[in-house]
Order: C-alpha cells, then sequence, then structure tokens
C-alpha cells in the first residue's frame, strides 16, 4: 500500500502577529512555526493505517521553504518513511488551486492507495486543497473525518457534521479524506525515533518542476480587523480584578442578584 | 449580477443557514436562485425559482451527485457566483463545484464591500481581502456573518431537476449527538474553560466558579478533544448554541467556531492574558489576567456575597 499525507507549516496561533511589507500577508519574522494542528491528526492516521496493514510505504508531503524541513522532520520522527519537499519561496501567495495542482502533479503517477490531509489549515483556513487535489486525481473524497477505519480496501469513517451529528460514511481505496480535530491522540516522537528520523530520505523539488496552473484568486490586502470598541479591558491584581467585575455583573446584569 | 444560492437540508429539515444566503443575496443586490437537495414538503421561505432534488433519491450526502444536480444549474442560469453556507455540507460541496467550473473559490465570507469578499485568517486575528481573477467565484460564507434584515417570505416556483449520476462515497447513516445530563442550551450562566487552562486539573476551578454563579461549566473543542471534559459540554458549531444571560469565557482565545456557539449571550466576560486574543471582540469585559489567580479570587468573593 502506498499512502501520502500532505501537511503544512504554520505559524503558533498565539503568535503576536505583524503585516509583512507587502501588506498581503503576516510578515514571516520572529514567529514559531509548527505542523498545522489538523494535519498532526493526518499523520497520526496515515502512521495507524501503515502500522495496521504492514506492508505500507508512506510519504509525507509539504510545499513551502527551506525552513518546512523542520516540521517534516517531525512526521518523518512520528513514522512517515519519507519527505518530499515542494520548495516554493512564494507558497503563502498561492491560491488553493494551484496547491492542489501541485500536488496532483506530483502525485499522479505514484498511484497513491490512501492521502490524508488537514481538512484546513489554521492560518489561511480556505479548507479546499484536500478536496481540489482528490477531484483533480478523479478519487472519492470525504471531508472532516472523525473516525477512520480500513480493511480489506474498504474505508469506513465518520464525518462530523454540526451541533455533535456525525454522518457514517464509507468508500473504497484509492481514496482522500480530510481529518478533523480529535480524529485521534497524535503520538509524541521518542528520542530514538527522531534520530532515525535524521536518516530518512528527505527529497526536494523545485516548484517551477510542477507549477503548471495559473492562479484563479488573489490577496489584495491582509490587515487587523476594527476592534469593535465597547469592550471594556480590565488589567491589574486578582483580587481588584474581581471586585471589579463584581460591581460590574451587580451593574450590568442580573445574575448576582 | 447573478448568482446562485445553494440550500441546506438534512434529515427531513430544512437548515436556517438558508436564511443566511438570502441575506448575502440582498446585501449583493444580486438576482438569485436557489438550489436544494431536500424535499417538496419543507420548502425555503423564498420568492424566486427553486431548483428541487428528491432528497430521497439523491442521498442527503453524495458529494459527486449533489455537484453534478447542481452543475445543471449552473450551466442553465450561467451565474457570477454560487453561494453556500461554509457548514459540513457547504465547504465538502463548494471546492468539488469550484474545480468542475474552473472557479475561484472564497472560503468563510465574513463580509462583502463594495463586490471584495473579506475572509479570516490565522483564527481571525488578521483579515484579508479577496480579488477574484477567475471571473466566476464560489462563495461560501461564514455561519452568522449575514443576517436577513426580514425573515424571507414567500413560495418558491420550483424547477424540479434530475441526474443519473452515481456517487462513490456512500452515505450509510446519521448518528445523533451523544446525550449527557447537561443541556446549556437552556443555562442562564455559563463558565466555560479553553486550553488556556493549562492542564486537566484546572476544570474543577472552572467548575467551582460556575457552581458559585449557580451555573453550569461548558468548554471549547481543544478541551474536549484532550479529553479534560465530555463533549456534551461543549460550546461551539460542533457542539451547543447558547446564549445565556452571562458568559465567562476562561482561557479561550476565541476561534471562529467557538465564537459562534455563544455570541448570542447577553453580556461575555473573557478572562485570558493575550489582550489581543479574538475573544476580546465579542466580550463586554476582558479581564487580563492570569486565570489561576483570578478565578479562585473571583469564585471565593462572589460565594461571600
Amino acid at each position: 500500500m502506498k499512502i501520502l499525507v500532505c501537511i503544512k507549516q504554520v505559524p503558533d496561533m498565539e503568535s503576536r502577529f505583524k503585516i509583512n511589507s507587502e501588506g498581503n500577508w503576516y510578515d514571516s519574522g520572529d514567529l514559531a512555526w509548527r505542523m498545522n494542528e489538523y494535519d498532526e491528526y493526518a499523520v497520526e492516521q496515515a502512521v495507524q493505517l501503515k502500522e495496521q496493514v504492514g506492508d505500507a510505504d508512506l510519504t509525507v508531503l509539504c510545499i513551502g521553504p527551506a525552513r518546512v524541513k523542520e516540521t517534516m522532520k517531525k512526521a518523518l520522527a512520528m513514522g512517515c518513511d519519507r519527505g518530499v519537499n515542494i520548495e516554493d519561496d512564494a507558497s503563502y501567495q498561492r491560491d488553493p488551486m494551484t496547491i492542489a495542482a501541485l500536488i496532483a502533479e506530483f502525485s499522479r503517477d505514484k498511484n497513491f492507495d490512501v492521502i490524508f490531509t488537514g481538512m484546513q489549515s489554521q492560518d489561511r483556513a480556505s479548507g479546499q486543497v484536500g478536496t481540489l487535489l482528490a477531484e483533480m486525481l478523479n478519487v472519492p473524497c470525504i471531508t472532516t473525518i472523525v473516525d477512520f477505519a480500513y480493511e480489506a480496501g474498504e474505508i469506513r469513517v465518520k464525518r462530523e457534521l454540526e451541533g455533535g451529528v456525525k454522518a457514517k460514511v464509507k468508500t473504497t481505496a484509492p481514496a482522500l479524506l480530510t481529518c478533523q480535530l480529535g480524529l485521534n491522540t497524535p503520538r509524541y516522537p521518542t528520542l530514538p525515533n527522531i534520530m532515525k528520523a535524521k536518516k530518512k530520505e528527505l527529497l526536494s523539488v523545485p516548484v517551477t518542476d510542477l507549477l503548471k496552473e495559473e492562479a484563479l484568486q488573489e490577496t489584495t490586502s491582509v490587515y487587523f480587523p476594527e476592534k469593535k470598541g465597547g469592550g471594556l479591558v480590565l488589567e491589574g491584581d486578582a483580587g481588584d480584578l474581581a471586585d471589579q467585575l463584581i460591581k460590574i455583573l451587580k451593574d450590568k446584569t442580573s445574575v448576582l442578584a | 449580477m447573478k448568482i446562485v444560492l445553494v440550500g441546506e437540508y438534512r434529515d427531513g429539515k430544512l437548515l436556517g443557514s438558508n436564511n443566511e444566503l438570502i441575506a448575502f443575496a440582498e446585501k449583493a443586490g444580486a438576482e438569485s436562485v436557489m438550489f436544494l437537495v431536500g424535499s417538496e414538503s419543507a420548502l425555503p421561505a423564498y420568492s424566486g425559482t427553486l431548483y428541487l432534488a428528491d432528497a430521497a433519491q439523491y442521498g442527503e450526502y453524495n458529494p459527486s451527485v449533489h455537484r453534478d444536480l447542481l452543475l445543471q444549474v449552473v450551466e442553465k442560469e450561467q451565474p457570477d457566483m454560487v453561494i453556500l453556507s461554509h457548514s459540513s455540507y457547504g465547504w465538502d460541496l463548494a471546492p468539488r463545484l469550484a474545480y468542475a467550473m474552473k472557479a475561484a473559490q472564497v472560503s468563510e465570507v465574513i463580509d462583502w464591500v463594495d463586490t471584495v469578499p473579506v475572509v479570516p485568517v490565522c483564527n481571525a486575528k488578521l483579515r484579508r481581502n479577496v480579488k477574484v481573477t477567475s471571473g466566476k467565484a464560489v462563495l461560501t460564507l461564514q455561519a452568522g456573518a449575514f443576517s436577513p434584515l426580514q425573515e424571507p417570505s414567500g413560495t418558491p416556483s420550483l424547477e424540479k431537476i434530475q441526474t443519473d449520476s452515481q456517487g462513490r462515497v456512500i452515505f450509510e447513516g446519521y448518528e445523533a449527538a451523544e446525550k449527557g445530563g447537561v443541556d446549556l442550551t437552556k443555562s442562564e450562566i455559563i463558565v466555560s474553560a479553553g486550553r488556556g487552562i493549562g492542564k486537566p486539573e484546572n476544570v474543577e476551578m472552572i467548575a467551582a466558579l460556575a457552581e458559585a454563579l449557580r451555573g453550569d461549566y461548558g468548554a471549547s473543542r481543544p478541551v474536549v478533544d484532550a479529553e479534560w471534559v465530555e463533549h456534551n459540554r461543549q460550546v461551539g458549531t460542533t457542539g451547543q448554541t447558547v446564549s445565556p444571560k452571562l458568559y465567562v469565557a476562561c482561557g479561550i482565545s476565541g476561534a471562529i467556531q467557538h465564537l459562534a456557539g455563544m455570541k448570542k449571550s447577553e453580556f461575555v466576560v473573557a478572562v485570558n492574558t493575550d489582550k489581543d486574543a479574538p475573544i476580546g471582540e465579542v466580550a463586554d469585559v476582558l479581564v487580563v489576567a492570569d486565570l489561576k489567580q483570578f478565578v479562585p479570587a473571583l469564585t471565593e468573593k462572589i460565594k461571600a456575597l
């Protein structure tokens, strides 16, 4: 079995963001980078599938500048067999259709049986790449999975809908699944596996080798939302803050009456 | 401008987000038609043409069949845009449609300013203006971003549509939400724990404040995923949508999905160390403090009242 998992490197969402000089994305300086949270579940599910079927080969793919290799090493330490970095300093500007087309171009002759992606990235959050990739490769796609089972080519999953309801859905491999938070418990790489990962193959493919599509949309500006005002900000000693808040709750609400 | 609105229907019921699609059409000043895989016995209040496919025949979850039905409408109407909700149905269907139409998809639109779609970036910390260069576009709308000025009314004129398309994804049924002892939708006071509480032991502190306030405690998704709090206490789009008199968000940064579940609360207090956290946008009071000090202090003082 051949498995592909696609990941993205994103900044820690608790970061203090600044706008870049072009005004079309956040500034990439002074940020702590990590694996997109949704993709951690995708990697874990891919590794679990590999462990289940035994005879499997698991590739992790990531598009972005050289720094994304650090994040790819985590995926290798979690259990992926090899990494492919589509080297692209301009990946942050590319639209979902272009990103999906790059992965499709790479994947077309590889005949992956199962492809996992996160359901969306934490930064751009378009939630399109996995589904577009499946359409391009003409394989069935199920999004937002919170449960996954594979047996003899048949894939049974649960999709998360609204209000805690789930849909039970099945399809057959080859197929693509996009992973929702809570699908599994992503493992922490152990020290021996981190050491082993250093020896694993990590290929680089220049983006120009794969780039064939033109973008369908562009970002004209990125900016901070206007503060809606009205909200009172309280700072200071915990005890004083509690007194202030109690006074406000007495004045403005009926909950302490 | 001409647009197609993609309505939603599930398990015998029309979903409320349809009104938000109509609200968007109003805001954009667009001429619209609606598409629905649903039932003649549950028609939306809408005074336009409704292209209706029978859910009993085409399945409630059958993405490629729904895509092919929708493409028939696109072919016939030649719209400038197709509008869906950013929901488990909409975000699943939209890219399939966009790919077939060779159109740009803009996800989770929260505003529409002079024909420019605005979307959130980095958990709503930033905003992004998008320019579509493909001519046609597919948009998904964030839940709650567009509200109708008045309840839509009218009876649609029906155009029934059919397809021979077969899907490769087979729907096997719904699994109902876990039933628990707590129905937060009826709570008047809710104190919720977010990732910022740091460790599972601190749930107790949140529960104690809720008890002192004679309310219930809830949680955001990461806390539920980590199994620190059971799922039936989750507030947000995939949990419960609540509207208490008082909502206290402790260590919750304010992901869009969480905000969608609690922004109808009458009074919101947020406790967070990050002054810029998006929860501040919906909070009436933002207490910038370490919740491990502030929450117990507040609990003691409330008990002493």
